[in-house]
């Protein structure tokens, strides 16, 4: 690892102008990501501002269908929440499928979202449920959030706070894993809202998490498992790798949308 | 460089590191406490697990300044005074091991998995809880037996103490 110079932030403002103070400055969550890049000298930040230290980022809040959780709240305690479970069961199993235990002890929505991986579970949820990131200066959309692989909306400098979201009628998610590193190979998070159906791809597509209009059509006719099995799913815009070909992929992304919606009940 | 207090296995300790030191270095060369061990160093093994606040993690993923005021306990803090813990007493009697070298990772994950779990596991949540933890020795079988008999033995003793 390249020398670097750690951080702790006790305050948004505090980290915001530390991160701004440094250029190369990068903000650290759980690090289960970035430690790991540094390790490999993939990424070399002068200097690391630490966010899991600060109130502000921690918990989830649920007041009726309404849900927050803080950017720095960890994948165990998103699995782990009655609170949450009890409005949206889906978001705290995927939450639950993440890595192993010490990964989820330590990674953090926040630094999940951020990060945009394209293999990666969360991306599916903030998508698949509509949701809205919160930064230290603007809120926004799922749909204007991702924008490719490893690519969002993020500003130099600009940091999640929170992600929010009104919970939905039924959730479900399915994700046929990787077995060595238990990212997805493909997922799909299914959503039923007051406002319609949405479906997020996360795993296959070749430019990141993306949804599927010709699913959420169909699930919006009839919100059963067996609505999927017949909606093509097109591989020319999907990853090919030694772990699958886009074909595979293509036909992955309708095995796990059925068991997603099977999952939601 | 920074100097890094916490506390490990209940004990306040400080030194002197570089901000890029790693937790693991820190707990071996620092400390001197070479059970907990490195083996994969990409965050894959579990080799590595301590539990940081009561919590288990791969120490070779975390700067030993994220730990700064954290309580941190490793292998050698199960066995303070010499009486082997009961999940290392398990994979003593189940042969939970054959070369050693994840054993304390093992030992630690279990110890988390069991204190989470109050109780309530089967072979098919003990293969899940030690997914970070790869042994290249035993084919797990014997280890899923040590975790699930110590899981017995501690949340029996548990139970008894209750009543
Ligand atoms: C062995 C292993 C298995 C894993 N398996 C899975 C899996 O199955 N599914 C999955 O989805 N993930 C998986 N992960 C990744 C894991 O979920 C990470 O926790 C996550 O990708 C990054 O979160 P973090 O909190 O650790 O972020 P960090 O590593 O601290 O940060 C990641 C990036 O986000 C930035 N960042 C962090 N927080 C913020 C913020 N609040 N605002 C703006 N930018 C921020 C950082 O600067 C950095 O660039 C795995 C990781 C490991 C090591």
């Amino acid at each position: 690892m390249y020398d670097t110079s750690y951080h702790r932030a006790s305050s948004v403002d505090e980290a915001v102008n530390l991160r701004s103070s440094h250029d190369e400055g990068r903000y650290l969550s759980g690090g289960m990501t970035l430690i790991a890049t540094m390790k490999q000298r993939l990424a070399a930040p002068s200097d690391l501002i630490d966010l899991r230290h600060i109130p502000a980022l921690k918990g989830i809040s649920v007041e009726g269908r309404r849900v927050r959780i803080g950017a720095a709240t960890s994948h165990a305690e998103v699995a782990a929440s009655s609170a949450l479970r009890a409005v949206c069961p889906a978001i705290s199993d995927l939450a639950s499928m993440i890595g192993d235990p010490h990964v989820r002890h330590m990674g953090t929505i926040g630094g999940s979202v951020a990060n945009d991986d394209p293999a990666a579970d969360y991306p599916a949820a903030v998508l698949g449920l509509g949701a809205t990131v919160i930064t230290d200066r603007r809120e926004i959309a799922a749909d204007d959030f991702f924008t490719g692989m490893f690519e969002t909306a993020l500003d130099e400098g600009e940091m999640i706070t929170a992600i929010a979201f009104d919970a939905p009628d039924k959730a479900g998610y399915a994700k046929f894993r990787n077995p060595a590193s238990r990212y997805a190979i493909t997922g799909v998070f299914v959503a039923k809202t007051g406002s319609g159906v949405r479906v997020a791809v996360t795993g296959a597509g070749s430019n990141g998490v993306f949804r599927h209009a010709g699913m959420e059509a169909a699930l919006s006719t009839s919100w059963v498992p067996e609505s999927v099995a017949s909606v093509s799913v097109d591989a020319s815009a999907l990853m090919s790798d030694l772990h699958a070909t886009a074909e595979y992929r293509a036909n992955l992304v309708r095995v796990m949308a059925k068991r997603a919606v099977a999952s939601a009940g | 460089m920074t100097k890094v207090t916490l506390t490990v296995n209940g004990r306040a300790v400080s030194g002197d590191c570089d901000d890029r030191t790693l937790l693991v270095h820190f707990i071996r060369e620092k400390l001197g406490l070479t059970g907990t061990h490195v083996g994969c160093d990409t965050t894959q093994c579990g080799a590595c697990v301590v539990h940081l606040d009561g919590k288990s993690v791969k120490s070779c993923s975390i700067l030993a300044v994220q730990a700064a005021g954290s309580s941190v306990t490793t292998i050698e803090g199960l066995a303070p005074q010499g009486q082997l813990h009961p999940v290392q007493a398990a994979f003593n009697e189940h042969h939970g091991l054959q070369c050693g070298f994840c054993t304390p990772g093992m030992v630690m994950t279990a110890v988390d998995l069991i204190g989470r779990s109050g109780g309530d596991l089967d072979e098919d949540k003990v293969r899940h809880g030690l997914e970070g933890n790869i042994c290249r020795c035993t084919g797990y079988h014997n280890i899923v037996k040590a975790v699930l008999s110590a899981n017995e033995q501690m949340h029996g003793e548990v139970r008894q103490a209750a009543e």
